[in-house]
This record gives C-alpha cells, structure tokens and sequence, in this order.
C-alpha cells in the first residue's frame, strides 16, 4: 500500500540530504499520507501504545544499568540503594517494574484484539507470527529482568524456570548446566542474565520494525474484517487521524500507567521479593509474575514433568499456528456468531487459569485448571478449524465505506 | 557446448565451490564453538566444586543436617530404625523410579541426597510435621512427596532424590563429592 513515494522535500537543504539518504520520503509514506481504514476503533490504538512502553522500558533501563551491580553478594543492595540513596531512583525503578506490567496489559489486549477481529488471517500471517515472537521475546527479557533484584523470588522463580529445560530427554541437565554456567543458580546466572536482559529489548526493537514493515505491505485489517477496496472512499490519512487518535490513547494510557507508579507501585509485585535470595530455603509458594500465571497453571496442572512442560510451550507456539488452524473465511467476530461466543469463553479461560496459577496447586484447583487447559487447546485444535464449516456468518457490508456510513448511505455523498 | 560440460560433470570450478564451503562451514563451527563453551562452567566453579567433609558425630538418631555443596543444599539424614524399616521395606512396584534402598544407602542409618526436588528444583521441606505421608521430605512448590529414602512416591517430580558421591572417610567423617 505504501508504494513509490512521491515525497518532495519543501526545503533546498532538505532535498540535498533526500536525494543522498530518503529517510523523510520513509516516514512521510509510513506515517503521514499511509491510508488507515476509516472504522478502526480503539483497540487499535494498543501498537502505538506497545511502541511507547518499548521506549519507557530501554530509558527507564539504561538508566537503572547505571546504578545496578550484577553480582550476587551487591545486586540486592544495588537495587535498594537505586531505590533509597539515587535521586529518582525509586521513580525510575518504580516506572520500570510497573512498565513491564503495563507492557503485557499492552501486549495482551493488542493479541485479543486480533483474535477477536481475525488479523491473523490471510494476508498477515507472517505480520502475526513476527507478533508471535516479539511476545516470546518480551517474555524472555521480563523473566530475565525480574531475576536482577536477586530476592526470593527473583532466585527461585530462575530455578524453577531454568529447570523447565532438565526435562527435555537425555540432554537436558547438560542443558541447565550451561544456562546456569555452574551447578545451580549462582553468580554466572546471574551476569549472563543481565548481558541478555539488556540485549533483548533491542532485538525486540528490530522485530518490530519487521512487524510494521509487514503491517505496512499488507495493510491494517479493521473492526468489519473487509479488505479496503477504494483508498479514497475506505481510508483516512495516518496524519492526523492515527497519529491524534493514537497520541490520545497513548495519553490515557500513561495515566493509567502513573496510577501505578505514584499510588500503588507493588501491589503487581511479589512481597518475598524484597527478602534477599537463600539457596537453602524456598518460599512457601514460589508464584511468577502475573503475565505468566496461565501458562504456570498450564504447566502445573500435568501430573507429569516433560508433558508439563511440552503442553507450557505449547500453548504459545500453538499461536503461531492460528492463520493455518482458522478455516473460516470471514475475519472479524461482528458477523461471526458463535466464534463470537467460543472467543469470549477463551478470555474467560485465560483469567480462570491465570487465577489458578497464583494458588497452591491442590484439590479442585487442578481439576480446575485441567479443564481450563483442556478448552484452551480445544478452541485452537477443534473449535478454529470446525466452526469454519459449521458456522453461518451474518451478512457483511461489501466495503468499509458502506460499514461507516451505513449502506449506499447519503452521509457518503457528503465526503 | 560449454554448459553440456558444466551440466554433465564436475567442473574445477564445482570442486572449487564444495571446498570453499566446506571450508567455511568448518570454520564458522569452530568459532562458535568458544562461544557456546564459555558458558558452561568456568575453572573457578568447578574448584569451589571440591568435594567437603561432614563431621556425623553431631547429627542425633532422627536429625538431618543441610549442607551447602556446589550451590545446593545435601540432606545428610541420620535414621532411626523405623525410617530404615520403611524404606527398606516399601514394595518396588510401588515406586514411580524404582530402586532398592541398599542401592541409595551404603550405611542404612546415613542416608544422604542432595535436596534439590527433581521436579523443578525447590527445596523439599524436612522437619518434623513437614515430611509429608511417606515420612521423608515434601516439596512445597507443586506437591512431590519423597520417602525415607528419598525416593518420589507421589506428585509430579520424575525421579528419586539423587544420591551424590560420597564416602566414609571413618565411622565419623563423611566426605561429599
Ligand atoms: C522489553 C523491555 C523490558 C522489560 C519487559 C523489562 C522488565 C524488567 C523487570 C520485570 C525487571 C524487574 C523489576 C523489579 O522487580 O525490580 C527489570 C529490572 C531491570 N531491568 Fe529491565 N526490562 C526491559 C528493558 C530493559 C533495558 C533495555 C534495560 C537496560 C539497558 C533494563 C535494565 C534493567 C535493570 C538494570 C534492572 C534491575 C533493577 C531493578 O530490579 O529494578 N531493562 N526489567
Ligand atoms: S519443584 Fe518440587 S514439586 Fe515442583
């Protein structure tokens, strides 16, 4: 949709520096003139709100480095002297804490929306896989962080995750062994997860410009899931309407965002954290973070340890899969009745088994998350591929111009 | 006339083209190789991976003591007669990771395993009220219930408590490692 820019410079300067390096006919193509269907509603405004939590994470970090030590007799103390003796310090770490929070709230409606409106399908799967990945990265980069402050939690949250991998066959203690660097976790663990905490984000940044680079071939889909057809009619200029509407969002969000940090800043955070890390005594109940409560409920409502952990990686990769696992040809749940209704099930899924995750896996809690498990397969592996055929989709308008102004609608004419 | 030959045989060129990237592949595999290898554990682990010695005259009938080795706790438990007799005499049928308790012990009142779940790695608890059904240890984190020998009867870690190296250096002196 992009095409040969037709960006000329106002300025003799300007045209000088394009003719050598087209960086402004770049943005003006990518971020001025590009067309955006004319009924996006707000749920589209999460990727510019996940760009800005990208950025407040590697300011916030890069300035928190300057303070921290990764060693594990000083990264405790580092933190609290960040916390207590940095001016802004306990601003700063505060912001970064909560950012990844806010980031996976971000993240987590941004990959809602898709599959509530169908963005997966045919022509963004490689747009949705790269979003596949940039969420395994973040994943990896907030694990990786989270073990930095070096308390309970940070230990032992690292030992339960690291020995995930000791369950692949005949490899795997070879495999925990060299992620450790040593015989558990201990000082290496903990240098080498800094190293890589600090280089994820970047290459997180650079998948994103994959992930916009293929949005931008392909186009935004939009709430009624109908490709655009006449760029005139279906479309609106990114600037201003995107850039305003997004800027808004992104507004609205920091206010959420702030609340947060100024009134409750570790309310998402785990208590035991703040008691320095003891290899020789595991807290009473180890919980990760919450963004990844479903996937340890998941993980531990198998009585077995491999399949445990196949059905934990599983449930992310199975994403991956979707665009090939969806056999409806209609894209968005507004004309599809019953996905409509499986979806919101899935949602709820997601928040029972994130509930699971945060209690003591005992009694009917595993029961519990064994069922929710079993329907968050079910909707990938059943329900996607037999709704296609037994579903009857409600009529769709034939455009997105006739979706907006209602049917050969007059208010058209007005434009 | 040309590509008849190239189609048919190898040329100089072909030969050439394998050799080049043989040589380049054998080449990217060795500077790789350094870079995945220093990860696993330096010199300096391994040493203070040394072997350590317990003195056992402290430890009462029923006490376990915790020793650190390599970053990890060693359970080095100190039987009464009954642990023994449970352990010796549970059924090797209903063990999920069968194993005679002679095959874990090498003195039935010293039993010693490195405490680490082989589940996904917690500390199973120890003390009295905190040992679980079986009597041995209970690991808190996602239930695994181990018995006087350390071995898993119940819950979803695979294997037994693994047993490190050790040996009697006297009747009163244990050496790990
Ligand atoms: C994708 C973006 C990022 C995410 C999701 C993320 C996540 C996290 C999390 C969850 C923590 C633990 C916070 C706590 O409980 O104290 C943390 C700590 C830390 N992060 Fe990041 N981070 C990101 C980017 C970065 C970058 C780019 C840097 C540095 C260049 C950085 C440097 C640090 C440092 C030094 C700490 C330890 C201090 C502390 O615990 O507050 N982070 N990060
Ligand atoms: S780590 Fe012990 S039961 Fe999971």
């Amino acid at each position: 949709m992009s095409g040969p820019s037709t960006f000329v410079p106002k300025s003799a300067l300007g045209r000088w520096f394009e003719s050598r390096l087209p960086i402004g006919g770049l943005v003006h193509s990518s971020f001025i003139v590009y067309p955006t269907p004319r009924n996006l509603n707000y749920w589209w405004t999460f990727g510019a709100i996940l760009s800005f939590m990208l950025g407040a994470q590697i300011i916030t970090g890069v300035v928190l480095a300057m303070h921290y030590t990764p060693h594990v007799d000083h990264a405790f103390s580092s933190v609290e002297h960040i916390m207590r003796d940095v001016n802004w310090g306990w601003f700063i770490r505060y912001a970064h804490s909560n950012g990844a929070s806010m980031f996976f709230v971000a993240v987590y409606i941004h990959m809602l929306r898709g599959l509530y409106y169908g963005s997966y399908k045919a022509p963004r799967e490689v747009l949705w896989i790269l979003g596949v990945i940039i969420y395994l990265l973040m994943m990896a980069t907030g694990f990786m962080g989270y073990v930095l402050p070096w308390g309970q939690m940070s230990f032992w949250g690292a030992t339960v995750i690291t020995n995930l991998f000791s369950a692949i066959p005949l490899v795997g203690d070879s495999i925990t062994t060299w992620l450790w660097g040593g015989y558990s976790v201990d000082n290496p663990t903990l240098n080498r997860f800094f190293s890589l905490h600090y280089l994820l984000p970047f290459m997180i940044a650079g998948v994103v410009i994959l992930h916009v680079w293929a949005l931008h071939v392909t186009g935004q889909n939009n709430p009624d899931g109908v490709e655009v057809k006449n760029v005139e009619r279906d479309t609106l200029q990114f600037t201003p309407y995107a850039t305003i509407k997004d800027s808004f969002a992104v507004v609205c969000f920091m206010i959420f965002y702030a609340w947060f940090i100024f009134y409750t800043p570790n309310i998402l955070g785990d208590a035991d954290n703040y008691i320095p890390a003891n290899p020789l005594s595991t807290p009473a109940h180890i919980v990760p973070e919450w963004y990844y409560l479903p996937f340890y409920a998941i993980l531990r409502a198998v009585p077995s340890k491999l399949g445990g952990v196949i059905l934990m990686f599983g449930a992310i990769a199975i994403l991956a899969f979707l665009p090939w696992l969806d056999t409806s040809r209609v894209r968005s749940a507004k004309y599809r009745p019953m996905y409509k209704v499986f979806f919101w099930a899935f949602v709820l899924a997601c928040l029972g088994l994130g509930f699971l995750g945060s209690q003591p896996p005992e009694g009917g809690y595993t029961i519990a998350a064994r069922l929710l498990t079993l329907y968050y397969f079910a909707f990938f592996i059943v329900i996607m591929p037999l709704l296609g055929l037994f579903e009857t989709p409600k009529p769709m308008p034939a455009t997105i111009a006739d979706a907006v102004l209602g049917k050969g609608g007059s208010a058209a004419a007005k434009h | 006339m040309a590509t008849a030959t190239m189609a048919d045989e190898p040329t100089r060129r072909d030969m050439l083209f394998i050799a080049t990237g043989a040589a380049a592949a054998v080449g990217a595999g060795s500077l790789a190789w350094p870079l995945v290898s220093q990860m696993n554990p330096d010199a300096s682990t391994i040493a203070a991976g040394a072997p350590i010695e317990v003195d056992l005259k402290a430890i009462p009938e029923g006490g376990i003591v915790t020793v650190k080795w390599r970053g990890k706790p060693i359970f080095v438990r100190h039987r009464t007669k009954k642990e023994i007799d449970e352990a010796v005499s549970a059924k090797l049928a209903d063990l999920p990771d069968p194993q005679t308790d002679a095959a874990r012990a090498k003195k039935p009142e010293w039993l010693i395993v490195i405490g680490v779940c082989t589940h996904l790695g917690c500390i199973p608890l120890g003390t009295q009220g905190t040992r679980g059904e079986y009597d041995g240890w209970f690991c808190p984190c996602h239930g695994s219930v181990y018995d006087t020998s350390g071995r898993i009867r119940k819950g979803p870690a695979p294997k037994n408590l693994e047993v490190p190296a050790y040996a009697f250096s006297s009747d009163t002196k244990l050496t790990i490692g």
